[in-house]
């Protein structure tokens, strides 16, 4: 894969653009478990979205529900201005799907199934978009040219990921799912996947990705929607929620020699007076202020320890 | 560009390109030349005893009740193994994130079930023909009755392979299956003819496609007066039609809509459930 630059900084977009998602008080139940109780949110072209959340949150069932794979309880779901539970092929064509491959097409060589699946996208080009992506081109931007002719069943894990996502990507879509895109990635496999996702959003693809790490959502969304407890309980960039959630902040000095250490709310004013009082006897100090990951590691402990609730009520004080 | 009869062409490269795939993995291959070997040497030996009541080869009328044995076989147990299969591993859920990617699927599948018969029906009949006599084949007549009952016999049995496929969610039990095929293949008169079995017994196998398209296969490959030690003493073409028309009309019923059924509830983390059952298996 080809490193790309940092993504520059895309240009703010006005509310009235049209939203390419729009989930209103989307509810999912499974029998008698409720595992969506209400999620709200949206997603204007081009955003790139982290749907982050500890593991059984229900992350994978609202992205099914977005995909049109799954029915919902509930709720009004909007994806590119269609209800996906009655889309229709045409609709198919502008959304791409990553899914994780497993045995399939095993004795299909690379550039065979994509040349294939690009096939079905032919009568879908718009007057923007041309599809599907020229099968060479797509090879190469996910850096598989050098195992385009061998058969899908000999390439090595990363490969196959590789070609999950050129598969996803092959119909050039306006909506790109990602559904924990880089479980199992080494970490060099993950860093040419986050390259290829800027290269994504810069071609103002907008994707939606879930995932369980906070790192790899703060690396890669322009937004982060943490989901827990059936809704979203924090939603903004991650500066945002670093300032939203994280309200302690730990304070260090040495007054003659001496070590100290003290959390507060108010760092500004704690310092202030802590130099009326010792003025130039002050000396080592350091200021933090707790990670947004502080929070979110704890709710996680919380949930995996069945703590669902509670985890939801401290996560969401917190956040207040 | 009209977008169904495009992926419909899709469809059909896609079966091409499966059926040409069959040719370089030594899975497929053994499936193609072990049967054929088993039934080359099963002819062989059946090639001097005589059809009862006539001084005519059981061998040579072996060969066409195999063919249209074949014919329901491919029609019936290669799709719904691979319908079962690919299910499993996520093949079907890729057909379904793209554009008429269902309606590619099938085609490529029809394509492919078609193909692979066409495929070991050749390789069982080009060494018979050599090996074994009085085979009416020098006539247009005779292949025109071997392509039209074969095209009948399939139209008639994909439909149900398609059911069987989308029922069994664990490829591993679509075995099962088998079991009353093969003892549907016992009562059928495929190895020997059945006139001489109880009535009741005649009567069940005349229920199935299997029965209907082995008389058929003899009735395009063998001389015309070896209809007499069938049942009523003729092809009854009229009657095979009847049979196979029926479960060609019950299975276009509802085969569409247990496949839809079944393409519905396909979703990503419904694959990922099977694959972590089938690894469990595996270690």
């Amino acid at each position: 894969m080809a490193v790309v630059d940092e993504a520059p900084a895309r240009d703010v977009r006005r509310p009235e653009d049209d939203l390419v998602l729009d989930v209103r008080d989307l509810r999912m139940r499974y029998g008698t478990t409720d595992v969506l109780t209400g999620v709200n949110f949206t997603a204007r072209p081009g955003e790139v979205v982290a749907l982050l959340g500890p593991n059984g949150a229900g992350k994978t069932t609202t992205i099914e529900i977005l995909e049109g794979f799954r029915m919902r309880s509930a709720g009004e779901v909007t994806v590119l201005a269609t209800d996906p539970a009655h889309g229709n092929e045409n609709w198919r064509a502008r959304l791409g799907v990553v899914l994780q491959s497993w045995r399939d097409h095993g004795p299909w060589k690379v550039r065979e199934l994509l040349a294939h699946l690009g096939d079905y996208y032919l009568p879908y080009s718009s007057g923007r978009i041309t599809r599907p992506w020229p099968v060479d081109e797509l090879i190469e931007v996910v850096g598989l040219t050098e195992h385009a002719d061998k058969k899908i069943m000999k390439l090595s894990g990363g490969q196959r990921r590789r070609l999950d996502v050129a598969i996803g990507i092959v119909g050039r879509p306006e909506l790109l799912f990602l559904d924990e895109p880089t479980a199992g990635f080494d970490p060099e496999a993950r860093r040419e996947f986050h390259d290829l996702v800027h290269r994504l959003a810069d071609e103002q693809t907008t994707i939606l990705l879930t995932t369980h790490d906070l790192d790899e959502a703060e690396k890669l969304a322009d937004r982060i929607l943490i989901l827990a407890g059936g809704r979203i309980i924090a939603n903004g960039s991650a500066d945002e929620l670093a300032r939203q959630l994280a309200t302690e902040t730990e304070i260090r000095w040495t007054v003659d020699g001496q070590r100290f250490v003290h959390s507060t709310v108010d760092a500004t004013g704690y310092v202030r007076e802590l130099f009326r009082k010792h003025d130039e006897r002050v000396a080592d100090l350091e200021v933090r202020r707790g990670s947004l990951e502080d929070v979110y590691m704890t709710l996680v402990r919380q949930f995996e320890a069945g703590e669902h609730d509670a985890a939801v009520r401290d996560f969401t004080e917190v956040a207040r | 560009m009209n977008t169904m009869t495009h992926a419909l062409r899709v469809g059909l490269r896609r079966g091409g390109l499966e059926v040409r795939h069959t040719f370089t993995n030594s899975q497929d291959l053994w499936n193609y030349l072990f049967p054929t070997l088993i039934f080359l040497v099963v002819m062989f030996f059946m090639r001097d005893a005589a059809v009862p009541g006539t001084d005519f080869s059981l061998g040579t009328r072996t060969l066409p009740s195999l063919i249209g044995m074949n014919v329901v076989f491919s029609g019936m147990v290669t799709l719904m193994m691979s319908l079962a299969l690919e299910r499993e591993d996520g093949t079907l859920l890729r057909a379904k994130a793209v554009p008429n990617g269902m309606l590619g699927y099938l085609v490529g599948k029809i394509v492919l079930v078609a193909g692979m018969m066409l495929v070991s029906v050749a390789i069982v009949m080009i060494p018979s023909v050599f090996m074994l006599d009085g085979l009416a084949l020098d006539s247009v007549t005779a292949w025109l009755t071997l392509v039209w009952v074969m095209v009948l016999g399939l139209v008639a049995t994909l439909p149900l392979g398609a059911v069987f496929g989308s029922l069994f969610t664990n490829p591993r039990n679509a075995g099962v299956i088998m079991l009353p095929v093969m003892g549907l293949v016992a009562i059928s008169g495929i190895f020997y003819p059945i006139s001489s079995f109880p009535d009741w017994l005649q009567g069940v196998a005349q229920v199935f496609p299997v029965y209907w398209l082995g008389l058929g296969m003899r009735s395009a490959m063998l001389p015309a007066d070896l209809a007499a030690v069938e049942i009523g003493e003729s092809w009854r073409h009229l009657e095979m039609v009847g049979v196979l028309g029926a479960w060609t009309v019950v299975g276009f019923v509802v085969a569409p809509w247990v496949l839809r059924r079944m393409a519905r509830k396909e979703s990503g983390s419904n694959v990922a459930q099977r694959r972590e059952r089938a690894m469990q298996r595996v270690t």
